[in-house]
């Protein structure tokens, strides 16, 4: 069905991830890849995978974006992004065989494969353009929050959360509730000031992204001639060799 | 958004057919109906295949076609789900409207039922064929108050043109069938005008700056794409027409889709007495010119249509 659950759900399962420390090294979308490959999604197919004019569906890609123009204020921020599982995903809505749902019990937004028929108007009624067609499927895919990885019972507790997650190197990405204000996820956008993708298209991401941090107050350290301020024997070395 | 030529001709063509039967319907209800057997053939024939090639040509368009009758299901939520649901309906009332015409020669009583409930069907089809598209936020030139009445009047239009050909082809023309038809061609060109209008003057909602979020720190630009190859949503949402060629095009529309059909049937309404021949001609070529120009104009409305998904991969808002 996909008019979206009656009721918020009790769990609102999501991602932080953090502009401040991403260093853009494609880990998250690469793993990613790997791990959906094999589960519900599968197969994740490419085409034309080893030559030029290669096409293939992805559920994470790696964006990086220059703000605050050139020179030493310039920040270069690496921008990863999937399906960020809306309150009011108008992907679910529009669709018009029920093949896109949001789950009542932890909003995670799904795609019944089955049912799907690729029409592709839920990519169009995607503003974050998370959404992909699997041409040769000829379904549409897009992230799961690793369904199959975060219930699974039979992996460590430590390693139930979504590819992207546990395999980022600088921990620039977390999984959690955002409905338990103690959870991780809950804390660092209360913390941070996590904030939404394009709020102003009203389909509330229930991910958050956590801003780059401001740069020191008293600016970065800057280089200083090294023999301008020279006394002593440095001063004397100086002069010697200014001769 | 990429201007798909089986989404182009679904919705020109079921526009088309849906105007035609609505228009058959009315004549049927005001008593105007050149209610022949070869008549309704005929007219009922090009209604119903333009309709049906329309929605063809939307099905052979899905990744899995042969899983088409699901998209019937979810009209509590989709328009496209509706759109189908409405069309069948347009079917179910169409038939029993078209035996009585073609087998009995009678559009009255039942068959006046059968009328009406085909004029508010078809009407209801092209409503949510419009919705499908004006439904969709991420599309600023689709996700307005234009998109609905464009898309109607364009319809209406269309099946005031097949009326005005097949009654000078097949007799029962009236002065105040070219009149209504000249009257929608002009109403939709109001509106398409209206609408171009209203996409030029539009400050776009979004843009790099919020589709980050990183305003606070100064002004955002692409530095990298994330891959090397263009992507499926790179592909779908990333078409890019010049704005010398869409300049173009808009006015070859109005000459093709607006002008020229609006002087023919005007002078095929005035020939139509004593030389009807001519006056079938200044139809069918009003016919012909409307038909490349809402093939252009529909073009256009894809081609010319912004998708906020691409400021994220450095497009224009």
């Amino acid at each position: 069905m996909t008019s979206l659950p009656k009721t918020p759900s009790p769990k609102r399962l999501g991602l932080v991830v953090d502009l401040d420390t991403c260093v853009g090294c494609h880990a998250c979308a690469t793993n990613c890849k790997e791990w959906n490959a094999g589960g519900p999604s599968a197969p994740l197919t490419d085409v034309n995978a080893y030559q030029a004019e290669q096409r293939g569906v992805w559920f994470n890609r790696v964006f990086t974006y220059e703000a605050g123009g050139c020179g030493a204020n310039a920040r270069t921020v690496h921008f990863p992004k999937n399906c960020l599982h809306c309150e009011k995903p108008d992907c679910v809505t529009v669709c018009p065989t029920g093949a896109s749902y949001k789950r009542a019990e932890d909003g995670i937004v799904l795609i019944d494969h089955d049912r799907c028929i690729g029409c592709k108007l839920c990519s169009w009624a995607c503003p974050y353009g998370a959404r992909e067609l699997d041409e040769v499927e000829g379904v549409m895919k897009k992230c799961t929050l690793c369904i199959d990885k975060i219930y699974n019972e039979t992996l460590p507790e430590a390693d139930r959360v979504p590819a992207c997650v546990s395999t980022c190197p600088v921990g620039a990405r977390h999984f959690g509730d955002f409905n338990d204000p103690d959870s991780k996820v809950s804390q660092l956008t209360r913390e941070r000031g996590g904030f939404d993708l394009m709020p102003e298209s009203g389909y509330k991401p229930t991910s958050k992204y956590l801003p780059p941090r401001r740069p020191r107050s008293d600016g970065p350290a800057r280089l200083e001639p090294a023999a301008g301020a020279a006394s002593g024997l440095l001063r004397w070395v100086d002069r010697m060799l200014s001769r | 958004m990429y201007p798909a030529a089986s989404v182009i001709l679904f919705t020109t063509a079921s526009g088309a057919g849906l105007g035609l039967i609505a228009w058959l319907a009315l004549l049927a209800l005001l008593g105007l109906a050149p209610t022949t057997t070869a008549f309704g053939l005929v007219a009922f024939g090009l209604a119903l295949g333009l309709l049906s090639l329309g929605l063809l040509s939307s099905v052979f368009h899905l990744g899995r076609p042969e899983r088409a009758l699901l998209a019937l299901t979810q009209w509590r939520s989709s328009w496209l789900a509706r759109e189908g649901v409405a069309a069948l309906a347009t079917y179910m009332t169409t038939g029993p409207f078209a035996l009585g015409w073609i087998v009995l020669n009678r559009t009255d009583g039942a068959f006046a039922a059968a009328a009406a409930a085909s004029l508010a069907m078809s009407v209801a089809t092209i409503v949510c064929t419009a919705m499908i598209y004006a439904s969709l936020k991420p599309i600023r030139q689709w996700s307005n108050r234009w998109t609905a009445p464009v898309y109607l009047a364009l319809a209406a239009a269309s099946g005031g043109l097949l009326t005005v050909d097949l009654t000078s082809l097949m007799g029962g023309f009236r002065p105040a069938i070219g009149l209504a038809a000249v009257a929608l061609v002009v109403a939709s060109a109001a509106a398409k005008l209206a609408y171009w209008r209203h996409i030029d003057n539009q400050s776009p909602r979004s843009t790099l700056a919020t589709a980050t979020g990183l305003a606070s720190l100064g002004t955002v630009r692409l530095l990298e794409q994330p891959h090397t190859e263009a992507n499926y949503v790179m592909r779908e949402m990333g078409f890019h027409i010049a704005r010398k060629h869409s300049a173009k095009l808009r006015r070859l529309t109005v000459a093709a889709l607006f002008a020229m059909p609006a002087l023919s049937i005007s002078s095929a309404t005035l020939l139509a007495d004593h030389f009807p021949i001519a006056s079938a001609s200044a139809a069918l070529l009003a016919t012909l010119s409307a038909a490349v120009g809402l093939g252009v104009e529909r073009w256009l409305f894809f081609a010319e249509a912004t998708h906020v998904s691409m400021l994220y991969y450095g497009g224009a808002p």
